[in-house]
């Protein structure tokens, strides 16, 4: 299986992308900003058709966007947490500049306009070249140090905001900063690896490492863990199972390990030691 | 089709408008779907359960492509894929009272899941969905009169739900805490609603296209709510701005050569941006020394 350039490449790119995309998410599920990163996804596209109608690298394009309006969801919520409604209603503006700028590509008789679309949101992990796979590479290893960087301050603002503001912590440039991870992980996994890989990656393995346990950094370790694990064992089984899509093998492992997380968590919350739970907490309101 | 082209003469625009038949049918599903969207969305907005429409808007591709590989209208699959999401939803969430955090990861999970299903359902079927971009950012011309009967039904269905629980579920929606105290069964209420949203969501997404329902489902009531406190008010308001956006964009995009789409996301955002500056404004006169953060915050 290795033998084929395209399977080395995918697992390069998908190794780091995966790392990068479980790591944030873990903080993004933490946050409750899934949302966020959903609509960033979904933008990207519309990045890629303004560089395309511009004329200049595709990719410059993707990250403007993202990253610009990661700022501005990050500016216009409270604390650098974007807030639902702003996050709808500006993501939807955005899609429908994207649907003019299509009109615009297409009556400028340049075509390929849908397949710009097709691609950024559903491109494949199987058609990257070397070069893309390192610079893929090398994006999602940049955001996993990031993360690791300020994984501590930026653990404290999250639980706990007000207190981490009194000790110092900066808790808006910390919001803003991790909403630039994602839009970074976004824009480059959405052009290598399709939009619905990056979403999956962000919201299902960290929403079962959540489950799984409250213990921070092990939770982190999880969702980067599960993450890998979906990316590589879902590259083998989509190369196994011809007609079955890379990116719906690795979605289908990483959603089935959110599954049995919840179905784990929800045993531990229902069978008989809970009883001893609710009788530890009832005997702590007793003493109290 | 002569090149229309839009004049000073409004009545006469207007009249030009209507001798099509596409036209009218067009106007027609546009104004059910803008009632239907004005009223669910205020709702959406309310409990803050955009993500959540915005996953059941996305289910429109699972339920297309598998509609298209069962070989079943795809109207049906629209409507299927949106209901099982909204349950799906409704089930994780209900299952995990853990607050924001796990709720958001939940939603986005169900919206991945069925993405990468009409992923698979896409490649199974081997053809060419030819209507992707239809699907993904909508289509006014072709509305036949079957499509406007479909949506009158589902609209007078979803409207008269809606009639049913409103008052208790604005009352779980405010305060699940009192709700249950008063015996309502709050959960039911979520996955109740939760179905609506998933036909309203469904229905709106023929006209603008799975990702700008928020242009009708969110932007209009956003910008209803920042206006007025008042519940009776904001909701008549909501219904109001989305007929608007409606309106006036399949107007324009009639004499543009622009996309629909554009336009009622232009005038959604606008709507919301001036109803929040109005809202800012009025905030700062009323205690003009410090005009609060949480005011101003709470839409």
């Amino acid at each position: 299986m290795l033998a084929h350039e395209f399977i080395r490449n995918a697992y390069l790119a998908g190794t780091f992308v995966a790392l990068a995309c479980g790591l944030v998410g873990w903080f993004a599920v933490l946050r409750g900003q899934v949302f966020a990163g959903d609509a960033l996804s979904h933008v990207a596209f519309v990045g890629a058709i303004a560089a395309a109608v511009v004329g200049v690298d595709e990719r410059v394009g993707l990250f403007a966007l993202t990253l610009g309006l990661a700022a501005v969801m990050a500016g216009l919520g409270r604390r650098a947490q974007a807030n639902d409604v702003t996050i709808g209603v500006v993501f939807s503006w955005v899609i429908g500049i994207g649907v003019l700028l299509i009109a615009v590509l297409s009556t400028g008789s340049s075509g390929g306009d849908g397949l710009i679309v097709a691609n950024t949101l559903f491109g494949s992990i199987f058609g990257l070249g070397m070069g893309q796979s390192i610079v893929a590479a090398a994006i999602g290893l940049a955001v996993v140090l990031a993360a690791v960087a300020i994984a501590r301050p930026l653990l404290f603002a999250s639980l706990d905001g007000e207190l981490a503001a009194l000790h110092g912590v900066p808790v808006r440039a910390l919001g803003l900063v991790l909403l630039l991870l994602i839009g970074a992980v976004t824009a480059e996994g959405t052009q290598a690896i399709g939009a619905l890989l990056v979403l999956g990656l962000v919201a299902a393995p960290a929403g079962a490492a959540l489950r799984l346990t409250s213990k921070p950094y092990l939770g982190m370790a999880f969702s980067a863990g599960i993450a890998l694990v979906a990316m590589w064992g879902g590259i083998a089984l989509s190369y196994v199972i011809p007609s079955l899509p890379p990116s719906t093998a690795i979605i289908g492992l990483a959603v089935g390990a959110y599954a049995l997380a919840s179905l784990a968590s929800n045993i531990a919350l229902w069978a008989p030691p809970s009883q001893l739970r609710t009788r530890e907490t009832m005997g702590k309101v007793h003493s109290s | 089709m002569n090149n229309p082209t839009l004049t000073w003469n409004l009545v006469k625009d207007v009249h030009e408008l209507l001798v099509y038949q596409f036209m009218v049918n067009a106007l027609q599903a546009g104004t059910i779907v803008a009632v239907m969207a004005g009223v669910v969305g205020w709702f959406v907005v309310l409990r803050r359960q955009s993500f959540a429409a915005h996953t059941t808007a996305m289910m429109s591709f699972p339920g297309a492509s598998g509609a298209a590989l069962a070989g079943l209208p795809t109207a049906l699959g629209y409507y299927l894929a949106c209901g099982i999401a909204a349950l799906a939803i409704g089930r994780s969430g209900g299952a995990s009272r853990r607050g924001r955090s796990g709720e958001s990861a939940a939603v986005g999970v169900v919206q991945v899941a069925g993405l990468a299903l009409g992923f698979l359902f896409l490649s199974l079927y081997s053809g060419v969905l030819e209507q992707l971009e239809t699907l993904l950012f909508g289509t006014f011309l072709g509305i036949d009169g079957n499509q406007v009967l479909t949506l009158a039904i589902v609209a007078v269905v979803v409207l008269a739900a809606l009639l049913a629980i409103g008052r208790p579920l604005l009352l779980s929606s405010l305060d699940p805490e009192a709700a249950r105290a008063r015996g309502l069964p709050v959960g039911l209420f979520d996955v109740g609603f939760l179905l609506i949203l998933g036909l309203t969501v469904a229905a709106t997404s023929q006209i603008t296209g799975a990702l700008l329902v928020f242009a009708l489902l969110v932007a209009p009531p956003a910008a209803a709510q920042a206006l007025t406190p008042r519940p009776g008010l904001s909701l008549a308001l909501s219904v109001v701005f989305a007929l608007l956006v409606t309106w006036l964009g399949l107007g324009i995009s009639y004499f543009s050569i622009y996309p629909l789409g554009f336009f009622v996301t232009s005038f959604g955002f606008a709507l919301y941006v001036a109803a929040k500056l109005a809202h800012r404004t009025a905030a700062a006169l009323r205690r003009s020394p410090r005009a609060d953060e949480p005011m101003a915050a709470t839409v």
